[in-house]
C-alpha cells in the first residue's frame, strides 16, 4: 500500500485543497520542511512562500502561502494559510507593481509608509515573482 | 380634489422611484448570492483553526496563553461591532445596535467601563452620539472584504486585552439566519471558550517551530481575527438580504401608491368629461 496522508489548505477567505497527498514540502519559519506521511506531530509558522504538493500519479501542484501555520499529525496535515492565493492567479504586474512601490518607499522615509511594512511587501512581491517564473518554466 | 395634471406628474415621480427601488432589489439579490458564497468559503478556516486550537489545549503545552485565561475581576470591556456601512437595509442596523445596549446595560449597572471597536460607517454615527469610547474603527471595506483590512482594526483590541485594559471582549455580529431574516447575536471573543474534553488528552505533545509560545500566540490571534472576518463577511451577506427584502416592499409599496393614484386620476379624468359634455348640453339647450 503506497502510504499517504490527507492535506488540507486552507486560507482565511477560502479553501485552497483539500486532498490525498504523498508528500508536501512547506517553507517554515526555521527552514523549509518536507513532511512525509507518518511525521511526528509538529507545529510551525511558515514564512511567505511556495508549498509544493506531491500526489501520487499526478503532477506536483504549487500554492503561495504568504505566511501561516503548518500542523502536523499522523495522517493529517493542515496548513493555515494566511492568504493564499493560486499560483497561476498570480498577477505578475500586480506583484511587479507592489514590489515597485515596496521599494519607493523604502527609499523615501519621509512617506507616511511604514518601513517595516515595505520591507515584508518587498519579500512578498519577490516571492511571488519566483513562483510565476517556476510556473512559466514548468509550463513550457 | 387634485387636478389631473397634478396627479400625473405625482404618478411618473413615483414611478421613478419604483424603477430605482426595484434595481436595488435586484442588485441586492445578486450580491447577497455571491455574498452567501463567501460566507460559506470563510467556513473551513475557522473549523480547521479549532481543531488545532483544540488540539494544542489538550496537548500537555506548559504555556498558557492569556486569551485561554479566564479573569475572575472584570474591570473594563470591549465590543466588537459590525455594522454595514450603508443604509437602506430596514431595521439591520438598528436591531443590532439595540442588542448591543441592552447587552451593555449589565456592564454599566456594575459601573463597568466599555471600549469600543466599531466595524462600518452605520455603527460610527451611531456610537459617536453616545460619546463613547472608540478604540478602533473602520469603515469603507466594500462588498469585498479582506482579512487584511481588519487586522490593524481588531489587532487594537487585542492588544487591549492582552495588557490588561479589558478583561472580556464581545462581538456584536448579524447572524445569518436565511434571505428573509437576520439576527442580532452579541456572543464572548476572549478570552476563548476552550473545551476540556478528556477524551481528547494526549499523551503526546507537538514539536513546536521555534517555540510553543510563539506558534501559539500566532495561532490564537489568528484565530481571533478570522472569526472577527467571518462576521464582517456574514454581516455583508445580512445587509444584502436586508436591502433585498427592504427594497421589495418598497417597490410593492409603490405600486400599491401607483394604482391608488391611477384611481383618483381616473375620477377626475371622467369628472372633468362629465363636466364638459354638461356644459355644451347646457350650451346648445340654451341656443
Amino acid at each position: 500500500m503506497a502510504m499517504s496522508m490527507h492535506l488540507d489548505v486552507v486560507s482565511a477567505e477560502k479553501e485552497l485543497f483539500s486532498g490525498v497527498v504523498s508528500a508536501v514540502f512547506a517553507p517554515a519559519i526555521m527552514g523549509d520542511v518536507g513532511i512525509y506521511p507518518r511525521h511526528t506531530p509538529l507545529v510551525t509558522s511558515l514564512r511567505p512562500g511556495e508549498l509544493k504538493i506531491e500526489i501520487e500519479g499526478k503532477e506536483d501542484q504549487f500554492l503561495y502561502v504568504s505566511g501561516g501555520i503548518l500542523e502536523v499529525q499522523p495522517g493529517v496535515v493542515t496548513v493555515l494559510s494566511d492568504t493564499a492565493i493560486r499560483a497561476e492567479d498570480l498577477d505578475e504586474a500586480k506583484a511587479m507593481e507592489a514590489k515597485q512601490r515596496a521599494e519607493e518607499a523604502l527609499k523615501d522615509k519621509q512617506g507616511d509608509f511604514d518601513a517595516a511594512k515595505a520591507q515584508v511587501e518587498l519579500v512578498r512581491a519577490a516571492e511571488q515573482l519566483r513562483m510565476i517564473e517556476r510556473m512559466r518554466k514548468i509550463r513550457k | 380634489m387634485a387636478n389631473e395634471k397634478e396627479i400625473r406628474t405625482q404618478i411618473a415621480s413615483i414611478k421613478n422611484t419604483q424603477k430605482i427601488t426595484k434595481a436595488m432589489e435586484m442588485v441586492a439579490a445578486s450580491k447577497m448570492r455571491k455574498a452567501k458564497d463567501r460566507m460559506n468559503a470563510t467556513r473551513p478556516y475557522a473549523s480547521k483553526m479549532l481543531n488545532v486550537i483544540g488540539h494544542l489545549a489538550n496537548a500537555n503545552t506548559e504555556y498558557n496563553h492569556p486569551f485561554l485565561l479566564d479573569r475572575e475581576e472584570v474591570k473594563r470591556v470591549g465590543y466588537i461591532i459590525i455594522s454595514s456601512d450603508r443604509g437602506l437595509c430596514g431595521g439591520l442596523n438598528v436591531n443590532l445596535f439595540k442588542a448591543a445596549l441592552k447587552d451593555m446595560q449589565e456592564w454599566q449597572g456594575k459601573n463597568i467601563e466599555i471600549d469600543f471597536c466599531l466595524i462600518g460607517a452605520k455603527a460610527t454615527q451611531f456610537f459617536k452620539k453616545f460619546s463613547a469610547n472608540i478604540v478602533s474603527q473602520v469603515s469603507q471595506l466594500g462588498d469585498e472584504v479582506h482579512i487584511e483590512e481588519l487586522i490593524g482594526t481588531v489587532k487594537a483590541m487585542l492588544d487591549a486585552y492582552t495588557d490588561g485594559k479589558i478583561d472580556r471582549l464581545f462581538l456584536v455580529e448579524n447572524e445569518f439566519v436565511n434571505s428573509m431574516t437576520q439576527q442580532p447575536k452579541v456572543s464572548p471573543l476572549l478570552p476563548l471558550a476552550a473545551e476540556d474534553n478528556d477524551e481528547m488528552k494526549h499523551h503526546w505533545d507537538y514539536i513546536y517551530e521555534p517555540d510553543a509560545k510563539t506558534v501559539l500566540d500566532g495561532l490564537l490571534t489568528r484565530y481571533a481575527e478570522s472569526i472577527v472576518y467571518q462576521g464582517v463577511v456574514e454581516n455583508v451577506a445580512c445587509e444584502m438580504s436586508a436591502r433585498m427584502v427592504a427594497m421589495k416592499s418598497a417597490s410593492d409599496n409603490a405600486g400599491d401608491l401607483i394604482s391608488d393614484l391611477e384611481l383618483a386620476y381616473n375620477k377626475a379624468r371622467q369628472a372633468a368629461i362629465t363636466q364638459e359634455i354638461s356644459e355644451i348640453v347646457g350650451g346648445a339647450a340654451a341656443v
